[in-house]
């Protein structure tokens, strides 16, 4: 029944490729989680107002994260080509995705992370001061544990556009669940596999979604 | 304990920080060991920008802030968070960490000052009884009233056993019942662990229930400063004696004086002052046995401040105006004081 309904599916070829997909997306996530968290720090705390307050570093971050983010993600993988031959020796394969994922994807997360950082109550932090706090320790126990829903969220959101990142990166020979609808579904015109690999990939959407809502409320006692 | 030397702070705003606000302007204040200080100013009068050079959080353009003989207006870095270990404080919005518990809250000082676990988690407990939090360790922020969540904040800001306290505004934000707790708690601290308490607010109320002595700002400077009960007795700047009417005059007094003048056209309307032991001593019953006159209480309050009772008192007196005349010599020399009230 279900082959007579896809007949082009090949259900080894849709595993692998979902293989590559979440491989490439969790490598992604776990470095533009960290990458971000270290930009949107430093772009926090160069702030006005804030604890290393510095207007020439804040304003080359910003530019440069201005920069990065608006670079629309097919032509920054094309930018990036010589920069990825040389840091993984090759185009094709899902490694090669990686360094543009992340590239376009910290700069974006990095600016969700100074927004929730600058919703923290000054007054908190404030507080800490007051007790003798060392900057590291105001970092550690008040800016990251206090932001810490807007930091999930926030890499929810860029979690789901990460995914949305490596179907186009399969496009250009990445593999994954793109490179499957584009090369198996639309260049060989086999609809049903394209259908299958959109599915595939909204369930990934979904459970990326429902596992963050999770961890978020989770994490919010306020 | 605390001195404050011709303390001044400009602050520069507007286009390329070309005017300058003097947010504090030339203050001197000492502050004594184990005292109860209060400043107490309309918002903008720069008490915020003052109590906050105490521990560091702003610095002053000019003179010299020493707490604790540390002159905080000079050291940095690790000297000054040292500094600020012996000087706490708690905030009009509570300030505590949402994402931690009642214990872990009280717990963040003494992380912050590098104390073992075990011995966290027994100052923690202790710091907890002090100030009846009892079964409220696990809950959080969220979970409490507005007068729990000070005491936690009091808790958290005891826990490194301080020199000096500082509260901003620390009852502004909690309900008139909440605030009598909270300042009795305040009080059984000071009087128990010694501790040095500088509080800001906007509320009379609180210097005259805690206090023993306050100072008045008004835009940057300290216009008067002395005793509650002296300042209470005798104001004598103008800020100052609408600060004291806050606590001894309902808010329809001037309302009820101009009714009471229109219902008695005969006779005079007397305001009495008492201080001190003179509040509670039977003068309206003197006055009925040695005059030939009339008198109708008509409005009166005693207010409690920490060194003695301060009270008003609205009479009227009718009868013939040599008696009246009589009668108001004889209170002044009872060494209340006398003022009658006329239309305004």
């Amino acid at each position: 029944m279900l082959e007579e309904l896809l007949p082009n599916v090949d259900w080894e070829d849709i595993i692998e490729a979902t293989k590559e997909t979440l491989y490439m997306t969790s490598v992604s996530v776990v470095a533009t989680f960290f990458i971000g968290i270290i930009l949107g720090l430093i772009l926090f705390l160069t702030g006005k107002g804030n604890m290393w307050q510095n207007r020439a570093v804040n304003g080359v971050m910003s530019a440069v994260v201005n920069i990065f983010r608006s670079i629309p993600f097919l032509i920054l993988i094309v930018l990036l080509i010589p920069f990825t031959k040389a840091l993984v020796g090759s185009m094709i394969g899902e490694n090669a995705a990686l360094p543009a994922l992340i590239i376009g994807a910290a700069p974006f997360y990095a600016r969700m992370v100074e927004i929730g950082l600058r919703e923290i109550d000054k007054g908190v932090i404030e507080a800490a001061k007051s007790m003798g706090a060392k900057t590291s320790t105001i970092i550690w126990k008040v800016l990251l544990p206090e932001s810490m829903p807007a930091l999930i969220s926030g890499i929810t959101v860029t979690s789901i556009a990460l995914v949305g990142y490596t179907a186009m990166a399969g496009v250009i020979g990445a593999g994954g669940l793109g490179n499957l609808a584009y090369l198996d579904g639309y260049q060989r015109n086999q609809n049903d596999v394209t259908l299958v690999a959109t599915i595939v990939i909204l369930i990934i959407v979904f459970i990326i979604q429902i596992i963050g809502d999770v961890i978020t409320s989770k994490l919010d006692k306020r | 304990m605390i001195t404050l030397t011709k303390v001044s702070k400009l602050f520069r705003t507007g286009k390329g920080n070309s005017e300058t606000i003097k947010a504090v302007n030339n203050v001197n204040v000492e502050i004594n060991k184990g005292e109860i200080f209060g400043i107490i100013g309309y918002s903008g009068a720069g008490k915020s920008t003052l109590i906050r050079m105490l521990n560091g959080l702003e610095t002053p353009t000019e003179g010299s802030v020493v707490v604790a003989e540390k002159e905080i207006s000079k050291i940095k870095g690790a000297q000054l968070r040292k500094a600020r270990q012996e000087i706490s404080m708690i905030f009009q919005h509570f300030n505590l960490l949402w994402s931690r518990t009642v214990q872990e809250n009280i717990s963040f000082p003494l992380e912050i000052a590098g104390v073992s676990k075990p011995e966290r988690t027994k100052r923690v407990n202790e710091l907890i009884k002090l100030v009846g939090l009892e079964g409220r360790e696990k809950a959080y922020p969220s979970q409490l009233s507005g007068g729990q969540k000070q005491r936690v904040g009091i808790a958290r800001a005891l826990a490194n056993d301080p020199k000096v306290l500082l509260c901003d505004e620390a009852t502004s934000a909690l309900d008139p019942q909440t605030t009598d707790s909270i300042l009795e708690l305040l009080v059984d601290i000071n009087k128990r662990l010694g501790l040095t308490i500088v509080l800001i607010t906007h509320e009379m109320h609180v210097i005259r229930k805690i206090c023993h002595r306050v100072a008045v700002m008004e835009s940057g400077q300290v216009v008067e400063q002395g005793p509650v009960l002296d300042v209470f007795k005798n104001p004598k700047e103008q800020m100052t004696k609408r600060f004291v009417q806050q606590v001894t005059e309902p808010e329809e007094t001037k309302e009820t004086m101009d009714h009471l003048l229109e219902r008695y056209p005969a006779g005079k309307v007397i305001q009495l002052t008492f201080v001190g032991d003179h509040a509670e001593s039977p003068l309206i019953t003197k006055l009925v046995r040695n005059f030939e006159l009339d008198v109708n209480i008509v409005q009166g309050k005693i207010s409690q401040t920490r060194s003695g009772s301060y009270g008003t008192l609205f009479i009227h007196l009718d009868g013939k105006e040599d008696e009246m005349l009589r009668a108001i010599e004889f209170i002044k020399a009872q060494q209340v004081g006398v003022e009658v009230i006329t239309h305004a």
